[in-house]
């Protein structure tokens, strides 16, 4: 992500998704794509756009509006020697094909005693901020995370995203894909201009499971994921004003979850804030507090969360704003930890 | 399509495994777990779901796939896992929750799978359907031979991935079969309460493709109907929908005392057992003796006495063998 190449291009995360399913694509024909909107549309969230033209509709294929098939057939084609891809628009549908999902995509190779294994990315949209109301702006992330079985990643920048979803596809587990929307580099969207950023032209993975140090610090551990992390990096910044030098750590995935680096993290600075756009409860925020925990580094103040408080989200921008996950809140949180200590 | 005589035998004789191999595993199932009856005692702990009495729709279908055709079958696999060619060994110690089990006890009775004859299942309603269409999916992106089968209830006909399968399937044209097994009862409730067509054979015409009624449980005529099925499905003519009107001999589960059942129901299940007919059809076709009969029973009793055997005597896994095979 650092490495300026010579003649660096910049990508958004949908751009770059989309590049690294076609370098797949082109030389595994074992690759292909299905959803809904995903061929001539090229997606709702355009990860799949371009990829119609060159594919055609044989290996990008629309579906009809049916989750619960076109999910199973993604295992069955799965467990049969295909790599399908499939995108199911926004996380907060998954219900209606849950089962498809956490009892067969999920289980299928625990079942089969490691004899069937079901190689496919289940890809979807996470976040809100744009008053899309509480069916279409969850988050979601431990939902996933919490079941066994399938791996969970989700990038916060355009390398990463290319990088994720090449190992993605190349993995032979299941894995879910989350985007955040708001990162997506789609105009109508609001993007985050920090995700979009510069993405080599050549093939490369990223590897799951590997969390990245986005910003080196020595006073205060920030930890989040997708959005989590560029409201981190804004807070990172706003407490470099005051002297406070905050560390920001990247998860990238969930499942595989990289305790490590997190713990030498927090090992070094004394202090862990964790920060989720998914809900406050039960979530990664807790999990990742709690492998601190356990590992028993010495804390100087004790771990703070900011997440999505437990409610569903709400239509009006004034409330939904308030609710979400923030760069202020971070420093407040900092602040608090603060006043504990002394 | 008719049967030649060794498919008759083949599949005579596979209905025959299936039934030794229920009947052992029903008394089996028994030991430790009574006086008061417990699910999770005994050598086989957990739910059994028999399938004596549907073995016609298991070998009647099967007989006409070879190892690289794929199924998907019910919660009530093991009359189909037999016919599909599964290992009896490997699937008897899977039953036992034994290491040498098919997936080292992780899977159990309603998770059977066996890559090498690519048969797996579903321990849930409906579920079948969509891994089948996606299965079939598969042959046919990469142009390889191969069709699917998803097996299911008629219960698991008024699910939605039901429907949403055999839309998928017409509509991509898919090498897919689906066989539901009307035993008439969704655990407790009756097919009449349950289901407002007679008939979800019917239901096929929703999505044009053929809808076949079998009414009788005749492995004859289901190995006629589904030959059709299969041969349509591998020359790319697209899906079929098979309603086999069949019977479950015994309740949904072990331990089901089945008082749900209208009174004299239950009387007459010794009459529509499908063995007995199969053997008299034999007898009157091929002059099938009683020590052809004979032979062929000590047979199977052998094959089913063997896999029991090595049920019995393997191990079972070291507990933490659990945390394995989650992914691979």
């Amino acid at each position: 992500m650092t490495q300026v190449q010579a003649k660096a291009r910049k990508l958004t995360i949908a751009r770059a998704m989309a590049e690294s399913i076609a370098m797949e694509m082109r030389t595994d024909d074992k690759v292909f794509v299905m959803g809904e909107d995903i061929g001539e549309l090229g997606g709702v969230f355009g990860n799949t756009r371009g990829l119609y033209k060159e594919f055609g509709s044989e290996r990008v294929k629309d579906t009809p509006i049916s989750e619960t098939a076109f999910i199973g057939a993604a295992v069955g084609a799965a467990s049969d020697g295909m790599k399908p891809i499939v995108e199911l628009m926004f996380v907060d549908f998954f219900g209606v094909c849950f089962d498809a999902i956490y009892n067969m995509m999920a289980k299928n190779t625990y079942f089969s005693g490691g004899e069937v294994n079901v190689p496919m990315v289940l890809m979807t949209s996470t976040g809100g901020g744009y008053s899309d109301g509480g069916q279409h702006s969850q988050c979601l992330h431990a939902t996933f995370a919490h079941l066994p079985g399938m791996k969970v990643v989700a990038p916060s920048n355009a390398y990463d995203a290319k990088g994720l979803m090449t190992a993605a596809i190349r993995d032979p587990n299941p894995v879910i894909f989350m985007f955040h929307k708001a990162l997506q580099g789609m105009g109508w969207l609001g993007t985050e201009k920090d995700a979009i950023v510069n993405v080599p032209e050549e093939v490369y993975e990223v590897p799951l499971g590997q969390a990245a140090i986005t910003r080196t610090g020595s006073d205060v551990t920030i930890v989040g994921i997708t959005s989590g992390v560029h409201h981190g990096l804004k807070a990172a910044r706003e407490l470099e004003q005051q002297g406070v030098s905050a560390e920001v750590v990247d998860l990238r995935s969930l499942v595989p979850l990289d305790r490590d680096t997190v713990i030498q993290s927090v090992r070094k600075t004394g202090r862990l804030i964790v920060v989720d756009e998914d809900y406050h409860s039960y979530g990664m925020t807790a999990e990742i507090i709690a492998s601190v925990t356990e590992a028993g580094v010495p804390m100087k103040a004790p771990p703070q969360r900011v997440a999505y408080p437990d409610i569903p989200i709400p239509f009006t921008p004034v409330m939904e704003q308030w609710a979400l996950p923030s760069a202020e809140k971070i420093v407040k949180a900092f602040e608090k930890m603060k006043e504990n200590e002394e | 399509m008719t049967p030649t005589q060794e498919q008759e035998l083949w599949m005579y004789r596979n209905m025959v495994v299936s039934r030794f191999f229920e009947e052992t595993i029903e008394k089996i199932y028994m030991e430790g777990k009574t006086p008061a009856f417990n699910m999770a005692k005994g050598p086989i702990p957990g739910e059994m779901h028999l399938s004596n009495g549907q073995e016609p729709c298991a070998v009647g279908v099967c007989a006409h796939l070879n190892s690289d055709d794929i199924v998907v079958s019910t919660h009530r696999p093991h009359h189909v896992a037999i016919a599909k060619g599964v290992d009896l060994k490997k699937m008897a110690a899977e039953i036992f929750g034994k290491k040498t089990g098919l997936s080292g006890g992780r899977g159990g009775h309603m998770h059977i799978f066996d890559a090498q004859v690519n048969f797996s299942c579903s321990g849930i309603i409906g579920e079948s359907v969509g891994v089948a269409a996606g299965a079939a999916l598969s042959r046919k992106m990469q142009g390889k031979p191969g069709v699917a089968v998803a097996y299911l209830g008629e219960g698991a006909a008024n699910q939605g991935a039901f429907h949403e399968a055999l839309n998928l399937a017409a509509v991509w044209k898919l090498p897919v079969v689906f066989v539901i097994e009307d035993n008439a009862w969704g655990i407790s409730v009756s097919k009449q309460a349950s289901t407002a067509v007679k008939y979800n054979s019917d239901r096929a015409s929703a999505y044009s493709m053929p809808g076949v009624h079998i009414p009788n449980n005749d492995p004859i005529e289901i190995f006629a109907k589904a030959g059709e099925a299969i041969e349509r499905a591998r020359k790319g003519e697209g899906p079929t929908l098979i309603e086999i009107e069949t019977s479950r001999l015994a309740g949904h589960f072990m331990g089901d005392a089945e008082a749900y059942r209208p009174a004299g129901e239950k009387e007459h299940l010794a009459e529509i057992d499908p063995i007995p007919g199969f053997k008299k059809r034999l007898q009157d076709q091929y002059q099938w003796t009683e020590a052809q009969d004979e032979a062929l029973r000590g047979q199977a009793r052998e094959l089913v006495d063997a896999a029991i055997q090595f049920a019995r005597d393997s191990d079972y896994p070291a507990p933490e063998e659990a945390l394995d095979k989650v992914f691979v």
